[in-house]
């Protein structure tokens, strides 16, 4: 080796590898340090005399995925169905307890739940586009707020539809029936529809459980692009499908919540005996 | 996780699996053990067919490292375990790797056997060579042990002692050096002992990390590359 190669500094060889484009390493996540959007505090919830939440505690990072797993009846559903008051819709549900979605009280009179429910949107496990063309599900929620300028509208679907990764596959039958598309479209669709009116979370409860393989995994690769922009609550059967989405996990049995932290730990070392079972698939 | 951690799935099968490879890493264990140990017999006793032995058993240690491997990517591309038995399944294949590298180390002291049986015995340095063989013999038993019962205890105790073996080698080497200094005719005799030597030395950080993979596997935490003041809070913890 020549002096000269010795005093120059070395460079670490990269084998033609982009390392500043590796945007997706993993990252270190802790709940302590993220900006708080959702949070509950004591959250108690009845249907008539049966108690299916009770006393949680929790906070949903901004802008991160956070997903509810848990065997079935296990208030997972009913816990994310409370943060755009869905339960109000139930008879005989009482709630006890406070959410603050950015710090205000969602419960508070001064709310107005149809403004609550344009911030919080929500995806069902069973696609429910409404028997409208693609074009008309989309704006939808906008015209209902008023929007009427074509030239507007327009715009808000393309971007919405572009944003759900389905403008590629409809921007040439937009005013066709939205019933029409497959079932991983339709879902999609739904999601573009959620988030034409600009909310701050989106709520998905069991997002692609009806779906193909291919089609979970383009509603994953949405989730990913999509918690750019929202925070993201997704609850979920699949666990390999929380540790894929999500960035915290919490897992819940009968009602309370077992445990919460970082889904990298949540699926390597637990700290609880329950979540462990859970996930590994052991008798409860 | 108790000793039974990977039992108790609602797939009966899937207990099963990992029940095996478990118990297919202590069974290559068991066999790398008695290799070491038959190899330091051979290089001490001059026994040439038992180091022949240990030369052609390598084989199947290597072709048990394979088939324990194809059975965890099974197991991770079947299965997806997570929690404790994923950490078990890496802990195996982690751990097989470390075994096979044992069973090279203890197929190069046979050979260096082989090679002094052929050459004339020497004595000197047998005294090191039985010493550490016993030490890191000793180890690897009680890292296998560890693993079967998933002691954590047991695991820092072996991490512990390969400091010892550490010092007890550099000890041997000067101490041989020294040897070869004063009697030139004896370097080509007592570089095989060195070598084999540097092999049981090898053994012991092998065993080191089969213990530390012991403690990934029940506390889930990583204590590689740390000190053993850090790995002892770790575990206590």
């Amino acid at each position: 080796m020549s002096p000269e190669s010795v005093s120059t500094p070395r460079t670490t060889p990269t084998h033609g590898v982009n390392m500043a484009a590796l945007g997706r390493t993993a990252q270190d996540r802790e709940i302590g340090k993220e900006e708080i959007c959702l949070r509950t505090e004591g959250l108690e919830l009845f249907y008539g005399d049966k108690q299916a939440l009770h006393g949680i505690d929790m906070q949903i990072a901004k802008k991160r995925v956070t997903a509810f797993i848990g065997p079935s009846g296990c208030g997972k559903s009913t816990l994310l169905r409370c943060f755009n008051r869905m339960n109000d819709l139930v008879d005989g549900c009482r709630i006890e307890g406070k959410i603050l979605l950015d710090e205000q009280n969602i419960f508070d009179r001064s709310v107005d739940v149809a403004d609550l429910r344009r911030r919080v949107g929500m995806v069902f496990q069973k696609p429910n586009p409404f028997p409208k063309s693609i074009y008309e599900n989309v704006a939808y929620g906008l015209r209902i707020q008023g929007v009427n300028r074509k030239r507007v509208l327009d715009e808000a679907v393309e971007k919405s539809l572009r944003r759900a990764a389905l403008w590629e596959e409809v921007k040439d039958r937009l005013h066709d029936s939205a019933l029409g598309l497959s079932g991983g479209q339709q879902q999609r669709l739904v999601i573009a529809r959620a988030v034409a009116v600009e909310p701050e979370v989106l709520l998905l409860d069991e997002p692609a459980s009806a779906l193909d393989p291919l089609s979970t995994l383009k509603i994953e690769e949405l989730i990913y692009e999509l918690k750019d922009k929202y925070t993201i609550v997704i609850v979920t059967h699949n666990m390999q499908q929380a540790a894929r989405v999500s960035d915290y996990t919490a897992f819940m049995y009968m009602g309370n919540l077992v445990e919460f932290g970082d889904t990298d730990t949540m699926f390597t070392n637990p700290s609880q005996k329950q979540t462990e079972d859970y996930i590994t698939g052991r008798y409860g | 996780m108790d000793k039974d951690g990977h039992t108790h799935h609602i797939s009966q099968q899937f207990n099963d699996e990992l029940e095996r490879v478990r118990s297919h890493l202590l069974e290559m264990g068991g066999l790398v053990e008695s290799q070491v140990t038959d190899a330091v017999h051979a290089l001490l006793e001059a026994d040439s067919a038992r180091a022949e032995a240990v030369r052609t058993n390598d084989k199947r240690i290597n072709s048990m490292e394979l088939s324990i491997d194809e059975e965890c990517i099974r197991i991770l591309a079947r299965r997806q375990p997570a929690a404790s038995d994923l950490r078990l399944v890496i802990a195996v294949t982690k751990g097989i790797t470390d075994l096979e590298r044992v069973g090279d180390e203890a197929r190069k002291i046979a050979e260096q056997a082989i090679q002094l049986c052929e050459s004339g015995q020497s004595p000197k340095g047998y005294v090191e060579a039985r010493h550490i063989g016993g030490l890191v013999v000793r180890m690897l038993h009680e890292a296998l042990d560890a693993f079967a019962r998933q002691d954590v205890d047991m695991a820092l105790s072996v991490v512990e002692q390969d400091k010892r073996v550490d010092m007890e080698y550099a000890s041997a080497m000067r101490e041989l050096v020294t040897v070869m200094m004063e009697d030139p005719r004896t370097i080509s005799r007592v570089l095989s002992i060195m070598w084999s030597l540097r092999s049981l030395e090898r053994v012991g950080d092998h065993a080191r990390n089969l213990a530390e993979y012991v403690i990934y596997l029940v506390k889930g935490e990583d204590v590689r590359h740390i000190g053993l003041q850090e790995l002892a809070s770790k575990i206590k913890s």
